[in-house]
């Protein structure tokens, strides 16, 4: 075989890679707490502070963790959606409202709309980290046992909602 | 009259000693040795938010937050290791600045010094050849030789 | 009315090109004396009117026209005039109008510079480029135009992003693009030469002076451009192997090769394949550097604005031209195969081994760049890939390279004995060892990196002026030396005076964090620095705060340095302006963070810093520019020009 050719074969690999790296989005990183068990946590309730929720009182529910704030540009986008989804919600839809004055977050509510069935507050972002979140927003769907089965990146969209959530959930809840 | 001169110059004292205090900035970390060791973590992991900047280096917001958590398990005596694993299995290997050694990794850290030792040994080997033949096409086999030595003899033959 | 006579130009460019491409190609195939004649003028006519484009792109963005949308994203009207001018390379679309520019300015030089070689290898030369131009034009003008318009006219721009607002914008990256693009030149002589099947010692020696000015360019940009990310992001860093980073340092590395391997193929006829393979590689990495930067494959703080669309147009682009190169090659490689031999110890060995160490190490950078991205087409997960690995495998490839550097320049051509080569670089040898692990003790540490690094310069250093001394005393006139040999000798010192200052500053820079309050004072690598205030300015399109610091040492105050950090009108994001004290030997860096308190006691974040020999690092790369800048200027590649000419005044006489 003529090693002249060598050159040639080299590029053609590096080119495929290449165009299915056009395919890709090399900023999306992916969770490692897929499967896993989500994080325990304890957050204040935004509406009534003085009331605590505990992670571990959705055991036996399937349910759906939206992380939010006030200043996120990008929430705005989905907000509606989320607004549409809680009208016929199949499953609690659960705010986390991270790094953020709770004053600004029940303005923002108040202004734009709650889906949610109630809001707890991460003002350090303390539960953030624990769930890996890097940007804002995030939607986690944790099933009965506690585990975390899917990540929404960014926002939550009707394609998003229609193609992964909805089948995952009507799936979980066989 | 001395007393009021002792006075001031007591005073005078006091204001220096207090001067001497204000004067040098206090570092901005709490704790060197722990600030030592948070910026030796972090800067092996990368800023997730900005994604070409280790978080070492970093000011977005989301550094900064990692970095105080960082701080915190440090004191609480976590080891290096310790405190890796714990940014990896929120985050993913991704946050790894240094890939880690598997077997996915293993072209990576091996490919180049494999790659080196190759193409050395194909130089050499090229080289080697190199000579062999150019020595070849300057000497004679055996039957080249005879034609040679037929065509002197007889004269009769050569061109 | 100018948007849309530059858009006019590029079109007629887009003609032009083609049929210089294609004219040029087939008259350099067939030898038609027509096709072959309007090489030149047609390449002077390309430039005019790309020229003209480029001018119609910039008056716009300088009268601040907002009907044009390219301008109304990278341009305002407070934007200072220089900014105005710089600011069109600021984005996507006008950088590769500069690419384009630059490419036709060097198809400019070409075509005036190459009256010593045969016309029909200058019209394939041309034709190649010209082809070459052509995928620019059709990228540009259907992707990426930078003259579509607006039908509601903003009332101002979006503004340059504040960190371009620099006088690194005016020169990073003409002078990067310059490099880039000049690579096509040796790519094209390349492709020239595997046409005609026929590479002797004529043709790399009127390739080498391109190759070598190309290499320049490079240098010089990749320097400007760690030297600008030191004094513009504030915390002193200035290499960050960032994918687009990368993407400039493996053309350099694989041109550096090239020059070499081209100076082996004219004294030696040796080296052909390699020769050509690197011509092409080199080029093909400046595009792939471009796909790269545009196309969204990888996440970089230099990454132009995205989309995938163009990312495809670029992939086939580079696919056409590499593939096509490489498959030429592959075809025509028997017909230019060298002949010939030389030693297991001789010069030709250690420039072989160095071109395969070089190439090498590219491969290594380019493999840790693209990890991430082969390893998520493969559904494997998603890796990182950061300074940890480079370092670590960068740095053991370049030390063999620098011994082999001075070895190399040392032995005789085609073959030379261990023994010989031991006798006369053995004192140098030691003495820069016995120098080299001492002097890093003067520091106050003994560090192993640096001491690692001042033996290898010491001995580039010494072997250099051991050569220069016996080539004085040597000759009758020492000035009839070819320039080559100062080139060589100065680029050479240049890469050792980098690599002092390389390992200095990772070996011994100091940094302190600190809360400073007025007359509050930090001290770093026996410099004190005492805050003696803040106040606020105002500049032409920012609000700063200005820190006031005294710089002094052993009680002796030496001067005030001004921190800014500065709030553009434009944008939210705050940005630093750090204040260094340069010198020979060591910078002095004040950086402005947050202010943590107001009121009566303000007190702010800094950051000091102390780097010893950082300038080093930049110098070294004048150095190995103006190196490059003799051996290219070397009399033999500009003397042939009087012999072709009395050549055609014998012919015209006859005629």
């Amino acid at each position: 075989m003529k090693k002249a050719v060598i050159p040639l074969v080299l590029f053609l690999v590096l080119a495929i890679f290449l165009a299915i790296g056009l395919t890709r989005d090399p900023r999306v990183v992916p969770s490692p707490l897929i499967g896993k068990d989500a994080p325990q946590f304890s957050a204040p309730i935004l509406a009534s502070p003085e009331k605590s929720f505990t992670a571990g009182e959705m055991r036996g529910k399937v349910w759906l963790l939206n992380v939010w704030a006030s200043w996120c540009t990008a929430c705005l986008q989905e907000h509606p959606v989320l607004v549409e989804y809680a009208k016929r919600k199949s499953v609690p839809l659960i705010g986390l409202a991270y790094k953020d004055k709770p004053a600004d977050s029940i303005k923002w509510l108040q202004r734009k709309g709650d889906p949610y069935d109630f809001t707890v507050v991460d003002q350090d972002g303390r539960i953030g980290i624990d769930f890996g979140v890097y940007g804002v927003p995030e939607t986690f769907l944790i099933d009965q046992a506690g585990k975390i089965r899917f990540k929404q990146i960014g926002p939550v969209t009707e394609e998003a909602l229609e193609k992964h959530i909805l089948p995952l959930i009507r799936e979980l809840q066989k | 009259m001395k007393l009021w001169l002792a006075l001031l110059l007591a005073l005078q004292c006091t204001l220096a000693g207090f001067a001497a205090h204000a004067n040098e900035a206090a570092p901005l970390a709490e704790d060197p040795v722990v600030e030592k060791r948070m910026v030796a973590i972090s800067e092996e992991l990368r800023c997730l938010v900005c994604q070409n900047e280790s978080l070492a280096g970093s000011r977005a917001d989301l550094a900064l937050d990692l970095k105080r958590e960082i701080r915190n398990l440090i004191k609480a005596g976590k080891s290096d290791a310790e405190i890796m694993d714990f940014m990896v299995s929120r985050y993913g290997d991704f946050v790894r600045y240094r890939p880690p050694v598997n077997p996915v990794t293993w072209l990576l850290w091996f490919g180049p010094f494999l790659l080196l030792a190759g193409a050395v040994y194909v130089l050499v080997r090229m080289i080697r050849n190199s000579q062999r033949t150019s020595a070849d096409a300057r000497t004679l086999n055996a039957d080249q030789r005879a034609k040679a030595q037929s065509l002197l003899q007889d004269p009769d033959k050569l061109p | 009315m100018i948007p849309e006579l530059g858009h006019f130009s590029l079109i007629l460019s887009l003609f032009v090109a083609l049929v210089l491409g294609v004219l040029g190609s087939a008259g350099g195939q067939t030898g038609r004396r027509e096709w072959v004649a309007l090489v030149r003028p047609a390449t002077q006519a390309l430039w005019l009117l790309t020229a003209f484009g480029y001018g119609c792109l910039t008056y716009a963005f300088y009268s601040n026209d907002f009907s044009v949308v390219y301008v109304v994203q990278h341009s305002n009207s407070q934007l200072p005039a220089i900014y105005r001018i710089a600011g069109v390379w600021g984005g996507h679309e006008g950088s590769l109008l500069l690419w384009h520019f630059m490419l036709t300015t060097w198809m400019l030089a070409v075509s005036l510079f190459s009256r010593q070689l045969p016309d029909t290898m200058v019209a394939r030369v041309l034709g190649v480029l010209s082809l070459v131009a052509v995928g620019f034009l059709v990228f540009m003008l259907f992707t990426s135009n930078p003259f579509l318009r607006l039908a509601d006219v903003p009332a101002d721009g979006r503004d340059l992003n504040p960190l371009l607002q620099d006088p690194g914008l005016v020169f990073h990256p003409p002078m990067l693009y310059m490099g880039y693009v000049g690579l096509a030149i040796p790519f094209a002589f390349a492709i020239a030469a595997l046409l005609n099947g026929r590479l002797d010692a004529a043709w790399a020696r009127w390739s080498r002076p391109w190759a070598t000015t190309a290499w320049i360019f490079l240098t010089l940009g990749i320097a400007l451009g760690s030297w600008w990310a030191y004094y513009e992001l504030g915390w002193g860093g200035w290499w960050f192997w960032d994918p687009v980073e990368n993407a400039s340092f493996l053309p350099w590395l694989v041109s550096a090769a090239l020059i070499h391997s081209l100076a082996v193929t004219e004294k030696r006829g040796l080296f052909r394949n390699w020769t050509i393979v690197l011509a092409i590689t080199a080029f093909s990495l400046s595009l792939l550097g471009t796909f790269l930067v545009r196309s969204g494959v990888l996440t970089s703080v230099h990454a132009f604005a995205t989309d995938p669309r163009r990312g495809v147009f670029i992939l086939v682009f580079l696919s056409v031209v590499v593939g096509g190169s490489l498959t030429l090659f592959a075809m025509r490689a028997g017909k230019v195969r060298s002949t010939g031999s030389f030693g297991l110890v001789s010069r030709e060995t250690f420039l072989l081994l160095n071109n395969v160490l070089l190439t090498t190490a590219a491969a290594s950078v380019l493999l840790g760049t693209l990890y991430p991205l082969i390893v998520d087409s493969l559904n494997l997960g998603k890796l990182s890939v950061g300074p940890p690995y480079f370092n670590a495998v960068f740095v053991p490839i370049m030390v063999p390279v620098l011994l082999f550097m001075v070895v190399g320049s040392f032995a005789r051509w085609k073959s030379d004995g261990v023994m010989d080569l031991a006798r006369k670089l053995g004192a140098s040898a030691l003495v820069s060892v016995a120098l080299g692990c001492s002097l890093p003790l003067l520091a106050g540490s003994w560090s192993a990196l640096a001491a690692l690094g001042l033996s290898l310069a010491l001995w580039i250093v010494l072997s250099s002026l051991q050569q220069i001394y016996r080539q004085l005393r040597g000759t009758a006139n020492w000035r009839a030396t070819p320039w080559s040999f100062w080139g060589m000798h100065l680029a050479h010192i240049g890469i050792a005076v980098s690599v002092v200052g390389i390992t200095m500053v990772k070996s011994y820079e100091t940094e302190k964090d600190v809360r400073m309050g007025l007359d509050d004072t930090v001290a770093v690598g026996g410099y004190t620095f005492r805050l003696t205030g803040i106040r606020e300015a105002d500049g032409p399109n920012y609000r700063a705060d200005i820190g006031d610091v005294q710089l002094s040492r052993n009680g002796q105050t030496l001067r005030m340095l001004h921190p800014e950090k500065r709030t553009y009108f434009s944008s939210a994001m705050p940005m630093t302006e750090a204040a260094i004290d340069t010198g020979l030997t060591r910078d002095v860096y004040v950086s402005l963070g947050e202010q943590l308190e107001a009121g009566e006691h303000p007190a702010w974040a800094v950051r000091v810093y102390h780097k010893p020999f950082v300038s080093w690092i930049w110098g070294g790369g004048l150095l190995m520019a103006l190196g490059g800048g003799l051996a290219a200027l070397d009399r033999r590649y500009r003397n042939k020009r009087a012999h072709s000419t009395k050549g055609a005044t014998v012919g015209g006489a006859v005629a």
